[in-house]
């Protein structure tokens, strides 16, 4: 490999950066939560899951936690997601797909607006841990 | 590259790794395949966390929840658990002494509550062997910001400005000895980081060599800008394999992107480095015999001066700095001198690395800022003393710091406070004791030691410190005088004044300190042939209460079967006895009886 001059240094850490960012600690502006209860795997929560991270690394979205969680209680309704804004109260969304994944986090997530059409209800379950 | 929602970070210090860490990272590898997560979940082995007594650790991040005494039979549950369902394990947290709940979150456990990370401040959080990691946390932003925009001087005096003391020992100022080392005249110069760490009981020099390797390179490659030189060694003890390991791993990726030889960042700068590896002797620590044995020559140290900064290697002007010296200066040269001149107190700036050892709960690596008390760090930080004893004393500074009794634990750790104590600041060895250790055995301990380690060279430290072990070994044995208390006292006082190098200079302290702040042990072991904490054996006498042993114990006769020197009479259902005659003061059966029938006395 070359040796690095300045620019290509910076351009390396610039590189580099996310892969130790969630290491860090620092301040999330979301919160994504997959249910991945026996239920929810079996209706397809790894797609959604593999959704979401391609999503995260489209945008680089390097400010939105993407976590699991148990099974929700609404097996009929699974794949199910949860979206947690800062300061705001949790969306619960019911009967995923990839497709409507990818809107929930261009819309919701990245936009802060609440994807009415796919929303259980807000505020029915707090995801802290 | 490949985005991960967790990230496991798993401690890779050697003390984790003596518990299985690399075996429990194999274990999430495959549970990880095993459900399918290996795109989503990563595993990385970073440096020591710190927190050595709840090893092997485990931190899952974002989140930042802490585990703890995992097993490699605990990791499929948990992978399932944690990192499939999203559902934190509860019964591998940690949960405080006498509580119930356990604390999820790393940073809400008050062992890392009061810490400040500089020398630390990439501790579990890069892979010490992942060149990328710690580019990522800005490694390599200093040495960039100098080469392209200060002259040396301007190094120089941003590291006087910042306050910077030496870590190693003495406390030197570290802006300063640059500056002797530049205005040196020579062609030649040279720069060495002292990673010998021969003190008993620390471990924190080996822990920043472990966790986070670049961070010494820069500031070595810095140090060396600032006094023009072209050549470092890092010496390091053999006794620290993984240390070696991890600094040459670091050298060649360094290389490799052109961070070290020549011409660095093209900036025409030229700077090599070495490992060289110590056959584990004290006196090495000690920076001319350090020079010595680099040399090739015996280590034995030489007088001063000429100091190392006029002449050290091969006669060439050469700058020493202890490891978590040179690891502050990166983070002193990106942000500030103003930044780290805030932390800390008037004359000691920064922060201090300590290794918490012996009788205490929570074990391990704790940084901390100057001017901390040594009761906060013992009490706050390290949890207390273990099984809730009662705090005795406090070595500082290893065989050539002090003890320090509790009327000391208000003092603030600076370099002029713990001086004034009888002690001194040391390289950051911190070791504990309680009520069941005998002042008089720590300071025959500690000489011991020094005796062992002594070079030889000169007569007071090689004679003055064996004369003062044996009048230690004396006392212990209940053969000592009160005359003996005024020959130790001289004897120190000449050895300190008169040795040639820092060893002889300061083996004396530990006993001077003993004299000064536990007298009444040493009187109570001559006067009374007693030891108070019961711990020099050959003054105790055991004995049993006979109705003890029957009312609680139904004479078990356990003592009887274990004495090796058939001192112990009675038989099973009646009362035991010891024949005083015949006792060796094993002290066997005060350990094995469960019914607290056996005395000492
Ligand atoms: C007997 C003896 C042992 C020493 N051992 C060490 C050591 O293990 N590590 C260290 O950094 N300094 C040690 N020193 C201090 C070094 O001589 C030297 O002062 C120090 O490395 C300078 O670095 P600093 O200014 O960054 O503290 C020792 C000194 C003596 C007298």
């Amino acid at each position: 490999m070359p040796k690095l001059t300045l620019k290509d240094l910076q351009k390396k850490r610039e590189e580099v950066k996310k892969s130790v960012i969630l290491r860090e600690g620092g301040d999330y502006k979301a919160k994504v939560t997959v249910h991945m209860g026996t239920c929810g795997i079996a209706a397809g929560a790894r797609k959604i899951m593999d959704s979401l991270l391609a999503e995260v690394e489209k945008f680089d979205a390097r400010d939105v936690l993407v976590t699991t969680s148990g099974c929700a209680g609404l097996c009929s309704r699974e794949p199910m997601a949860t979206v947690e804004l800062v300061g705001k109260a949790p969306v619960k969304y019911v009967d995923l797909d990839a497709e409507k994944m990818k809107k929930i986090f261009e819309e919701h997530v990245q936009g802060g607006n609440i994807v009415t059409e796919y929303a259980l209800a807000y505020g029915s379950e707090k995801t802290s841990y | 590259m490949a985005s991960y929602r967790l990230n496991i970070m798993i401690c890779a210090g050697t003390g984790c790794v003596s518990n299985r860490a690399f075996q429990i990272r194999e274990a999430f590898d495959k549970e990880i395949r095993k459900n399918s997560l290996e795109k989503e979940v990563l595993t990385v082995m970073t440096g020591c966390n710190g927190f050595c007594a709840a090893g092997p650790i485990v931190i899952v991040q974002p989140e930042g929840i802490f585990y703890q005494k995992l097993t490699v039979k605990d990791i499929p549950f948990l992978v399932e658990e944690h990192f499939l369902k999203g559902r934190p394990v509860k019964k591998f947290m940690y949960t405080p002494p006498k509580e119930t709940e356990p604390i999820p979150k790393m940073n809400d456990i008050s062992f890392f509550q009061k810490q400040v990370l500089i020398a630390l401040r990439n501790k579990g959080i890069i892979d010490p062997e992942a060149i990328d990691d710690y580019i990522a946390r800005d490694g390599y932003a200093a040495l960039s910001k100098i080469l392209s925009k200060m002259k040396p001087q301007d190094v120089i005096a941003e590291i006087k400005k910042s306050g910077l003391r030496g870590r190693g020992g003495g406390g030197f100022p570290t802006g300063l000895k640059w500056e002797l080392a530049r205005k040196a005249e020579g062609e030649q110069k040279y720069v060495i980081c002292n990673a010998d760490e021969g003190d008993p009981g620390a471990f924190m020099d080996r822990s920043i060599v472990e966790a986070d390797p670049h961070t010494i390179l820069e500031g070595m490659t810095i140090g060396a800008y600032a006094i023009g030189a072209s050549k470092g060694f890092v010496y390091v003890r053999s006794e620290y394999p993984l240390a070696v390991e991890r600094m040459h791993n670091a050298i060649a990726q360094s290389k490799e992107y052109g961070l070290l030889g020549d011409n660095i960042l093209e900036s025409g700068f030229n700077f090599d480095v070495d490992v060289i590896q110590g056959a584990g002797v004290f006196v090495c620590g000690e920076e001319t015999s350090m020079i010595a044995s680099i040399e090739g020559k015996i280590g034995e140290p030489k007088p001063r001066p000429p100091y190392p900064v006029e002449k050290g290697l091969w006669g060439s002007p050469t700058n020493i700095n202890n490891v978590e010296t040179w690891a502050n200066v990166p983070a002193i040269i990106l942000r500030g001198s103003d930044w780290f001149s805030k932390i800390g107190t008037k004359t000691s700036k920064g922060t201090k690395v300590f290794s918490v050892a012996g009788k205490i709960k929570d074990a391990g690596l704790v940084e901390v800022p100057m001017g901390l008390t040594l009761g906060e760090i013992i009490y706050d930080v390290a949890g207390g003393i273990h099984s809730d004893k009662k705090f005795k004393a406090v070595l500082i500074g290893g065989p050539s710091g002090g003890c320090l009794p509790a009327d000391c634990l208000g003092l603030p750790v600076d370099y002029e406070s713990l001086t004034k104590a009888g002690a001194m600041m040391g390289s950051g060895g911190l070791v504990v004791a309680d009520e069941d250790n005998c002042m008089v055995e720590m300071a025959r301990y500690f000489l011991n030691f020094t005796k062992d380690e002594s070079c030889g060279k000169c007569t007071p430290c090689r004679e003055g410190n064996a004369a003062m072990l044996d009048i230690l070994t004396r006392i212990t044995q209940g053969e000592g005088t009160m005359e003996d208390l005024d020959l130790l006292e001289d004897l120190a006082h000449a050895i300190k004044d008169t040795a040639l190098c820092g060893l002889g200079n300061t083996a004396p302290n530990p006993v001077l300190t003993t004299l000064r702040y536990f007298r009444d042990e040493y009187i109570a072991h001559i006067k009374d042939k007693k030891c108070p904490a019961h711990e020099c054996r050959q003054l105790n006498t055991y004995t049993i209460d006979e109705e003890r042993c029957v009312s609680e114990g139904h004479g078990c006769d356990v003592c009887r079967r274990n004495c090796a020197y058939d001192a112990i009479m009675g038989e099973k259902g009646k009362a035991h006895r010891i024949n005083q005659d015949k006792c060796a003061k094993c002290g066997v059966c005060y350990e094995v009886c469960k019914f607290a029938a056996v005395k000492v006395d």
